[in-house]
């Protein structure tokens, strides 16, 4: 077999640009990309036939040695048919998305994320129980001690209100934190994917339609 | 074929019922599109005299290939260098039989829950086309006796699957369904890159003129071949690194699609990575990647599995994590751990498949498969209980279960083999069975016991497809084009009280309708498959021993090339 480096470079580049265009968002684009890389391949099956040569069925009298391999042509002829129905099946699925939603972007797994948002959750609940635990104790100790103190100054009715109002003030305080921690947290994520969506070069040659 | 002699009649005959399992879902799929949405009780009929005549043609074929050799038929006479060649060995018999067997059952399901919804008849009429082109691929890929018609084969199947899992084009469906075919796309891409090196390393295509020409290459031309068509089969079997597509995928469909896919199109891939890597490439070379890959993928699949709170992405996990114990017979490259990988496929596809048929009645039942609002199954409907029951501890490997006996022959080849790889492999066998049991007794205790919930559905409600309304809304409110539809927007909708996935679950895929009983040929699809399932534990012996000979046809390889170079 001879090499025939034309068509393998050409192959790799379809390829190389081709999977570039797979990691965008929109469905049509990786559509094109899928395109390309299909291409891509078919070039390279090609590219194993060897130098070109006669077609074998309209000169039959010809040395083999000059004849074309016909098989990888058969084998390309299959793909591509193949790669046309498939194509024409995306792009239907592109545009069912876009009836739908207004873009045709291929999104995360939803349920994915939930999960491991659960799991963040879940350790920074415990964190705040935990906190929250704590100053309660601290503060029912405090609590006890000025019982003491305000026992000789106040009267039992008020002693109790304060008491009291002391506790739910400092249980509104750590519920305030975990409000704002969650915000905080959510704001961040958010600014985190716009500097992410400017600074990536990726995102300005993949993204402009966006 | 049996022995050498001149073609007897009998054996031409065999020879000819080699293609059938490929022909007659493909002739029956051109004639339901030619019938159309008419007649939809002859349509039913097709479909289900089309499987079920392919079974008898598997089993018959099954029979003949264990007492002859591999039967072979070369398309329209031409042999293999130039023509197509099918080839029906043990292996591949076994696989028809098993194949065919289940997707009868998932057909009879389908059909019940198409007359259960009263379903719209343009989603039925694609249904079936697309189901018979679906099994006529799986076929071929069991048959396929070159590496093209192969990837002929896989094509065939993936495209009918797109269907399936687009099927009725809600918006939830073909945000799956994308992810699902440019996975599957890319993968093609790269099985056809990897059809293209072979020929140009050896000239020829042809699995039985493989062998000899591979073992002359050089060892690093051969490695480069073995690892490229290892990675593509690993894509489309869902072994760990190439599995997040799965669980993403598969859940939304509806659920006789779910099953057949979770069941069978898995096994594919196995069944390519097993055909491959003792035909083409025997030994050992690649041994300890396929051990690592499989361990790695037993026990991140199974971590996933226990995380999960819902019915059909915990079995899609389990599902990823049990492709390990195949990858692992497969990497011990000995008699013993490939007679106990084959036995596994054969028992995992039923099993597999049985449970998303549950998980479809869970949701028929009560309106979502969301672990935390169901509840008190056992007590409303008993025969459910019984039909997850069984599936599920055959699952995690109870003992006089058929998975206890697969994991069994799986961790008895890792013992013989004794590296200490296997040793890993066979400690993480275990783990990985305590733990599906684990996630498999949680969603038990989670949907059966309990009292019943509140947020259960009552009999008779009509659900919507929630996320395709909402989007649908927002579209109107705030016109096309926006970004606000976005992961982002749904996430944020989702943040305060995590909403269930529910609805999506008839094929048409806008909303079900929950009832009490169960309709009727969907439990008896089910209670079937509960026992063919059964029929692995009761006739293990058989089974093993077929198994075990497949195994030792596939290790010898002389019968199959023999077969094939007569």
């Amino acid at each position: 077999m001879t090499g025939t480096l034309a068509l393998v470079c050409c192959g790799g580049v379809l390829f190389a640009s081709g999977t570039a265009l797979l990691m965008a968002r929109p469905l049509t684009r990786i559509l094109l990309g899928i395109v390309l890389i299909g291409n891509g391949v078919n070039i390279l099956v090609l590219a194993t036939s060897g130098a070109a040569g006669r077609a074998a069925l309209l000169y039959p009298e010809s040395d083999p040695g000059r004849m074309a391999d016909p098989l990888p042509q058969a084998f390309i002829l299959t793909a591509i048919v193949i790669t046309l129905a498939v194509t024409a099946f995306l792009v239907t699925m592109a545009y069912r998305s876009w009836q739908h939603s207004g873009n045709d972007d291929v999104p995360d797994d939803i349920e994915d994320i939930r999960v491991v948002r659960r799991a963040t959750y879940a350790e920074e609940r415990e964190r705040l129980r935990a906190a929250y635990r704590k100053r309660r104790h601290e503060y029912r100790a405090l609590a006890r001690g000025e019982e003491e103190r305000e026992a000789r100054e106040h009267s039992a009715y008020q002693r109790l209100g304060t008491a009291r109002d002391r506790y739910r003030e400092m249980r509104r305080r750590a519920r305030a934190d975990a409000r704002v921690f969650r915000a905080r947290q959510a704001r961040a994520e958010e600014t985190a994917e716009e500097i992410e969506g400017e600074d990536d070069p990726w995102q300005t040659i993949l993204g402009a339609d966006r | 074929m049996s022995g050498g002699g001149e073609p007897s009649h009998a054996a031409a005959v065999m020879s000819a019922l080699v293609p059938l399992p490929v022909i007659l879902p493909l002739c029956a799929a051109g004639l339901k599109l030619a019938i159309g949405a008419r007649l939809e009780r002859l349509q039913r009929f097709i479909s289900a005299g089309v499987l079920a005549a392919v079974l008898v043609v598997s089993l018959v074929l099954l029979v003949a290939a264990d007492r002859h050799g591999p039967q072979v038929m070369f398309a329209g006479g031409w042999a293999p260098p130039v023509g197509i060649v099918l080839v029906a060995d043990r292996l591949s018999a076994l696989m028809l039989v098993i194949s065919s067997a289940v997707t009868l059952c998932v057909l009879v399901y389908s059909v019940g829950q198409g007359m259960a919804d009263n379903d719209e008849v343009t989603p039925l009429s694609v249904f079936h086309p697309s189901y018979l082109v679906l099994v006529a691929g799986v076929s071929d890929t069991f048959l396929a006796g070159d590496l093209f018609n192969l990837y002929v084969g896989f094509e065939l199947m993936l495209t009918a699957s797109y269907v399936l899992m687009t099927i009725g084009g809600t918006l939830s469906r073909i945000r799956a369904g994308a992810t699902y075919a440019v996975v599957s796309l890319l993968s093609s891409m790269l099985f056809l890159a990897a059809v293209a090196m072979v020929y140009a390393a050896t000239g020829t295509v042809t699995m039985a003129r493989l062998p000899a020409r591979l073992d002359a290459l050089p060892d690093g031309v051969g490695m480069l071949i073995q690892i490229a068509l290892l990675g593509v089969f690993a894509i489309k079997a869902a072994v760990f690194p190439m599995a997040a597509w799965l669980p993403d995928s598969y859940p939304t469909a509806p659920a006789p699609v779910t099953a057949v896919f979770a069941g069978l199109l898995t096994k594919v891939g196995v069944y390519a990575i097993l055909r491959t890597q003792t035909l083409l490439f025997p030994g050992h070379r690649i041994g300890d990647v396929l051990m690592v890959l499989a361990l790695l993928s037993l026990l991140v699949g199974i971590l996933g599995a226990v995380a999960q709170t819902d019915l059909k992405r915990l079995l899609s996990f389990t599902l990823i994590s049990h492709m390990g114990y195949m990858v692992f017979g497969i990497g011990l490259a000995t008699r013993g751990g490939i007679s106990g990988a084959v036995f596994y496929v054969a028992h995992h596809i039923t099993v597999q498949t049985t449970l998303f048929l549950v998980a479809g009645l869970v949701e028929r039942r009560s309106g979502t498969t969301d672990l935390q609002s169901l509840g008190g199954l056992a007590r409303l409907s008993p025969l459910l209980g019984v039909m997850f029951f069984i599936p599920a501890m055959n699952l995690a490997g109870i003992p006089p279960l058929s998975g206890f006996l697969g994991k069994l022959g799986l961790l008895r080849a890792g013992i013989d083999d004794g590296g200490a790889l296997a040793y890993l492999l066979v400690a993480g066998g275990t783990a990985t069975s305590l733990l599906t049991l684990y996630a498999l007794a949680k969603a038990w205790n989670l949907a059966f016991w309990r009292a019943p919930t509140p947020e259960m559905c009552a009999a008779g409600t009509v659900l919507e497809d929630t996320e395709a309304d909402s989007d649908d809304d927002e579209e109107a409110t705030s016109g096309q084009g926006t970004r606000t539809t976005g992961p982002r927007a749904v996430l944020d909708r989702w943040e305060p009280a995590p909403v269930r996935r529910r609805g999506a679950a008839t094929f048409g895929g806008q909303e079900i309708t929950t009832s009490a009983t169960l309709p009727l040929s969907m439990t008896v699809a089910t209670v079937a498959l509960v026992l063919f399932g059964l029929a692995f534990t009761v006739l293990a012996g058989p089974l093993f021993s077929l198994t075990d000979r497949a195994a030792g046809e596939l290790i010898a390889r002389t019968p199959y090339v023999e077969a094939v170079t007569r």
